[in-house]
Formats: structure tokens, sequence, C-alpha cells
């Protein structure tokens, strides 16, 4: 029988996000509005459910505007989510901070979880203390009138932490946390006379001064040359244990994904198409999408040079505005045209995540038994 | 006997800032021959546009090519003066895809009329007699010719790439110097672009330098590779010299950095620091501060180029004898 993904939540889930969306309505035009035409919506993030276990590095991987950014801001609430539930375990200090601003979150499930998509705005700011992120611009994402020590220092002062003394110590803390090292001389300067991976180490370190558990990193290195990539990598990694962080690891390089994520969720136009462990997903892709994908990788292997590259997909990525009908990969899918027995289904009816082994999710009419899934569907 | 095309030799770009002499391009030379593809790789700010800039004589103020030669079909491109340059050579005989250079169509002319005004201003011809030749330039590029009546914001990003590769070759150059050409670009559109040279490169015979900060894209196509670090050539041979049996510890970092989708898992290096400041770069070795491996000498003394195994060129001292 085929199994059709739902989250399920144990005692090391820390957070499962069920079918989210989150659509951007698009500006109308004069004549839209006169014609009273409806409303039209960049699909930006368009119905998807995952897990995340506490200590994991959760690969979000695609092509650029698939819905990785979106997917990792709406899941910590920096974009505010149109449907569906971001259910996530809370930490007794953000409770009681909750608890003392006059808010109790129901809770949804027996493992204590709050559902976030819930949340009011003005009840959010506690959650930065819990949810951070880092971004994947070092050069954009720090003021470049701000010194060091004020970038750092900012957000202790927005969420009141800590005496004039005590902050100092908390950004020294940081820097030397992140290598920045002596915190001292780091401090005093300005962005521009930091190197990128400097930069990105202070990136680092703003999202961890307020000791939150739980990292949204999007492409934390793509910015930076390849060859210091893998020192943040480390340093990244060398946190996680000591602090017992949990990572959204967001890349559309997958070769990197295999190398520091152990779950990851290929994204293809707002939806997951393929999820599962990373080693299994890479090294056995199921999904037309995700084996395309993997074709395109280049690797540094001189012998290359004498084949032209298979790629076995067509055209490109369609408007998040005009999803198409049915798998909505159906356009691109060249197992789509040698296999004329799925083509009614691919037509017709969006295929649901199924587990096609253990832990491994794909979604594509070409596994299970068609007829059976839709039976599934409708129960 | 393979023909020469372009041989650079210990060319120099400075650019005069105020802030002092930014030593850009420092003595380096390499040899291409007719329908060789060559690949330029290094760290963001080693000098690999600059060079570029400087063959195509484009070097922007306050840059200057200060010394070395560019022979070029048997001439030195440098003897030329710059109007000479830009009606013999320019274009018609060496053409750029320049870095980030999709953005810099202009938006108010469609990508027919962009493309058939390379056929009127070099080639004297009107409108009419170009669009035949715009028409066959699209599709070559893999283009529908009925494209050419779109606007630049009406195309996908690998569709503007294809249109300035298509300028490019638009006067049929023998060198095509392609400057990080799919940087901008997701894998699956890379991956065809990268196709689309190796097939231009293959039908048409054209030789290429192929200028990119990812090693992984060179082994796509190249057959000679140059590693440039802070202004200088530091290893250069064939693409299975380089690749298979690197030799210079910045080659062999740079190639361990790199995370592979293929093959086994092994633990990705990476090299400390950051690259000099090019207006006041270390003394010796330009990559000493960096090195695993350096020696006294290497902090003193600036090592030379030593032929390893023909046609492998290295600059360490673990390669020379003193
Ligand atoms: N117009 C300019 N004025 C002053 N310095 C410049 C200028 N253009 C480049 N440089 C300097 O020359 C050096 C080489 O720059 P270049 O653009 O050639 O590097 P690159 O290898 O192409 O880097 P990237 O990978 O980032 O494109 C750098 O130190 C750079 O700061
Ligand atoms: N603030 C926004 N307003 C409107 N559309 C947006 C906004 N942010 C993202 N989008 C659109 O949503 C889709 C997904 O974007 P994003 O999440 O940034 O993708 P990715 O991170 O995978 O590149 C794209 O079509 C993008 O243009
Ligand atoms: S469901 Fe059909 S169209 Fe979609 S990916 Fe599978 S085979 Fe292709
Ligand atoms: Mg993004
Ligand atoms: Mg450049």
């Amino acid at each position: 029988m085929a199994r059709i993904y739902v989250p399920e939540p144990t005692e090391k889930t820390i957070l499962y996000v069920k079918d989210l969306k989150t659509w951007f309505p698009l500006r109308r035009g004069i004549i839209e509005v006169l014609r009273r035409l409806p409303r039209r919506y960049v699909h930006a993030v368009d119905g998807v459910s995952f897990q995340i276990e506490e200590g994991d590095v959760f690969g979000l991987a695609g092509e650029s505007g698939c819905g990785k950014t979106t997917t990792g801001k709406t899941i910590i609430r920096l974009i505010d989510p149109t449907s569906g539930v971001i259910a996530y375990k809370p930490r007794k200090r953000l409770l009681d901070e909750w608890a003392e601003m006059g808010y109790e979150p129901p809770v949804i499930d027996k493992l204590g979880s709050i559902d976030l998509a819930k949340v009011p705005s003005k009840y959010l700011k506690p959650l930065r203390k819990e949810m951070q992120i880092i971004f994947q611009d070092p050069y954009g994402s720090l003021n470049p009138r701000a010194r060091i020590y004020d970038i750092l220092e900012e957000p202790l002062l927005i969420h009141g932490i800590g005496t004039r003394e005590e902050r100092y110590e908390f950004v020294a803390k940081a820097l030397e946390a992140v290598k920045l090292i002596p915190p001292e001389d780091f401090m005093r300067r300005y962005p521009h006379q930091l190197s990128g991976g400097q930069r990105q180490r202070v990136g680092i370190a703003r999202a961890l001064i307020l000791q939150p558990r739980f990292i949204v990193a999007d492409e934390p290195v793509s910015m930076l040359d390849v060859s210091i990539r893998a020192e943040i990598l480390e340093l990244m990694m060398e946190l996680k244990r000591r602090l017992g962080l949990t990572y959204v690891f967001i890349t559309h390089d997958l070769a990197l994904a295999r190398y520091i994520t152990n779950k990851i969720a290929i994204m293809y136009l707002g939806k997951i198409v393929e999820m599962g462990d990373t080693r299994r997903v890479l090294e056995n892709p199921l999904h037309p999408y995700t084996k395309a994908l993997i074709a395109a990788v280049p690797d540094p292997d001189p012998r290359n040079r004498h084949i032209l590259r298979e790629l076995p997909i067509k055209g490109e990525v369609p408007s998040a505005v005009n999803i198409p009908r049915g798998c909505r990969f159906r356009p691109r899918c060249v197992v789509y045209d040698n296999t004329p027995r799925i083509q009614k289904y691919c037509q017709t009816i969006e295929p649901p995540l199924i587990e096609v082994e253990k832990g491994h999710y794909v979604s594509c009419w070409l596994y299970g038994e068609p007829e059976e899934i839709i039976k599934s569907l409708r129960k | 006997m393979p023909e020469k095309l372009l041989e650079v030799r210990d060319l120099k770009t400075y650019f005069y800032t105020t802030k002092g002499v930014v030593k850009a391009v420092d003595g380096i030379s390499f040899t291409l021959n007719k329908g060789e593809v060559m690949g330029l790789a290094g760290e963001s700010g080693c000098g690999k546009s600059t060079t570029a800039y400087s063959i195509i004589r484009l070097v922007p103020p306050p840059g200057r090519i200060v010394g070395g030669k560019i022979i070029f079909e048997g001439k030195n491109l440098l003897d030329m003066d710059s109007e000479e340059y830009r009606r013999k050579i320019r274009w018609k005989k060496i053409s750029m895809v320049f870095q980030g250079a999709m953005n810099a169509l202009n938006p108010v002319y469609t990508i027919g009329d962009q493309l058939a005004e390379v056929f009127m201003i070099h080639r004297g011809m009107t409108k009419r007699e170009a669009m035949p030749h715009v028409y066959e330039l699209l599709s070559m590029v893999g283009i529908d010719p009925k494209r050419a009546k779109s606007y630049p914001h009406e195309l996908s990003g690998g569709m503007k790439q294809r249109v300035m590769i298509a300028m490019a070759l638009a006067l049929h150059p023998p060198l095509v110097i392609a400057d990080e050409p799919t940087t901008a670009l997701d894998v699956v559109v890379q991956a065809q672009i990268m196709n689309l040279l190796k097939k231009l490169q293959r039908e048409h015979g054209i030789s290429i330098i192929l200028i990119t900060h990812d090693l992984s894209l060179i082994a796509e196509i190249a057959d000679k590779v140059a590693i440039m670090y802070a202004g200088k050539i530091v290893e250069y041979g064939t693409a299975d010299q380089v690749y298979l049996n690197p030799q210079h510890p910045y080659t062999k970092a740079l190639l361990n950095s790199i995370p592979r989708i293929r093959g086994e898992i092994s633990k990705l290096e990476w090299i400390p620091g950051q690259p000099p400041d090019l207006i006041a770069p270390p003394p010796g070795c330009r990559f000493h501060p960096r090195c695993k491996f350096k020696m006294d000498i290497c902090m003193k003394e600036e090592p030379p180029v030593i032929e390893v195994e023909p046609g492998h060129y290295v600059a360490c001292w673990l390669h020379a004898k003193k």
C-alpha cells in the first residue's frame, strides 16, 4: 500500500511542517482592477511537509526561485505563512517569556509542540532568541556604517539583555566562538575592513549571540571563494556540536549538500519533489528532476572534456504564478514523454510525496500504483 | 604540429590607484594553439579578468599594460595603436563574453536589433542584409530565431547569456574569451551553456579562454589549465597534468577544497587566510603566508618557473633547487 508522506513527530523532532504555503500577492494592474479580475499570487511555497530532528542538518536544495529562502524564512516566522502548520517544540525559556507577556500558545500535539503559524505578530520577538538566520550575502547583510561591536550588540540591546559590561563579554565571546581573534581587534572594525570569510563569521556570530538553538543558514558560503568555504562550514559544524544546534541548510549546490547535510529535500516550483537521507537521495535519485539536477553538476575530472553532458530535462522553469496543472514538473519531464502509461495522471493530478523505500520519499507518478495512491489521497 | 594562435609573454598590467600600484597581472606567460581551450582559474581578485581585459585591450583606467607581449597570429598586439586594434582585432579576431554581461543588454532594443548592429557596424551591412546572419547566429546558440523580436527582459538568464555568446561569435573570431560565462546561472542552464561552448569549439574550431573560479567547470572543456594566484600563474599545463598530477601546493589545496557530487566523500581542505593585497604583495613566493610547506627561502626569494614534465610548469621552491 502506498504510504503518503505525513510528518510523524517523535520525542526527537524539533520542528515539523504540514502543508505549508507562502504566497505573495502580485500587484494588480489598473486593467485587472477595473475588470475585477481575481488577484494572482506567486506560489513561492506551495504546500510542503517535512520534519526536522534535533541535531539535524536539514538541506533544502533546488534551483534559484524554487522557494528555498521563502520556506526557511517562513518556518522561523520572518515571513508570514499563507496557510499550514509549523509545529515547534519550544524551550521553557520561550514559554516563560511568552507567559510574562500574557501569551499562552495552545499545545497542538502530545509532544508539547505549538503552532508557530498561529503566533500573533506581537509575540514574535522572543522567538528570535530561539530561531535565527544566517544570510547568504556577507556583504549586503551587515550595516556598512556600523562597527562590528555595534552590529553584534544590537540584538542584545533590542532584547534588553545584560548590563554594558555583560554585553561586552557576550560580544567578545561570540567573536571568539567564530574565531575572530583577538576579539578586541575585530570589534573596532567596520565590515569593509574584513574579508568575505570574516564577514560571514560576523554573520554567524550575530545569529548566535542570542543563544538560539534552531538556525536557518541561507546559502551561507555561496558568495565565498571555494578555497575558504570548508573552513566556514567546519566552524558551523563545530558550533553545532558545542551548542547543540539544529540547522536548516539552504543551498543550490548539491555537491556541498552531500558533505554537510544528513537529510535533504529537493524543491521544484514551491514543492518538495524528493526527500530523504542525503546519501540515499543523491546516490540513488528517483525523481526525474533530481536526476537531471545531479547529472548537471560538474566535477573536477578532466575526462569530462571529451563528452557532452546528457541533461534529461527540457525547457525552462515556468513562473511561480502559473503553476502547471497535474504534476508541476511535467512540461520539463522527459520521463513523462517516454511513459504513456502514466501520462493521464501526470496531466491531471499532482503526485503526492510517497515513501518508495524506507525514509525516501518521491512525488512522481512513476512510482507506486497510481490508482492505489489516488484512493489513499481521497481518504 | 599544432599552430600557435596566441602567445602571452611576461604580461604586466597595473592599476595606478591613489592608494598605490595594484599589480593585478604581474608577469604572466602562456601559449594557446589554434582550436585549443585554456582554462584560467584562481580566487576572486587574482587578476583573471584583468588578464582578459589586457588581451582585448580594454583595461579600464587607472589600469595600464606596462610590460610584456601579446603575440596573436604572429603579431604583437601591444605594438598596435588602439584605433588599429579596434579596426582589425576586437570582435573580428578576438571577442569576449564579459563577466555579468547578460545584464548589459540594452533593455529598449530587441535582441535581434542588437545582434544586427554588430554586422551593421563592422561589416557595413544594412539591417536587411544583417538579419539572415542574426537568425543563423541565434539558431547556432540554440535560440529559436523567432525570438529575435524579444526584448532582453522577456528572456531567461540562460537565454540572455546565449545571446551574449552569439554576439561574441558574430564575426567568426578565431579566439573567444569567456569571463565567468555561467556564474549567475543555475546548474542545469550552466551545463547547457558548457555543452554549447563545447559544440561551438568542436564544430567551428575556435579557441577559447575560459575564465572562472570554478575548477570543475574548467574540467568540462579545457585542454590546458593555468592556475593564477595574486597576479601570477603558479601552475600551468595540460588538463590531465594539472588535475591528475598537480604540483603546486596552491593547486593541490584548491582541488581538495571542491566538494564532489560523485565518488568518495573525503574531508574538504581549505586555504587559511586570504589572498594578499596586490598593492603590497608578500615578498618571495606570494603564496607563502598561506602555504603548508613554506621554507625559509619562500619568504625571501621569488620561485622560478620550473618545467616539471614536458609542458607542465610550476612556480614553487619545492620544485626548484637553489
Ligand atoms: N579598475 C580598477 N581599479 C583598481 N584596481 C582594480 C581595478 N580592476 C581590478 N582591480 C584590482 O586588480 C586585481 C585583479 O582584479 P580582477 O578583476 O582581474 O580579478 P579576478 O581574478 O577577475 O576576480 P573575480 O574572480 O572576482 O572576477 C584586484 O586586486 C582588483 O581589486
Ligand atoms: N517578497 C516577495 N514578494 C514577491 N515574490 C517573492 C518574494 N520573495 C520571493 N518571491 C518569489 O517567490 C519565489 C521563491 O523565491 P525564493 O524563496 O527566494 O527562492 P530560492 O531561495 O529558492 O531562490 C520566486 O518566484 C520569487 O521571485
Ligand atoms: S509525475 Fe509524471 S510528469 Fe511528473 S515527474 Fe513523474 S513522470 Fe514526470
Ligand atoms: Mg534564496
Ligand atoms: Mg573577474
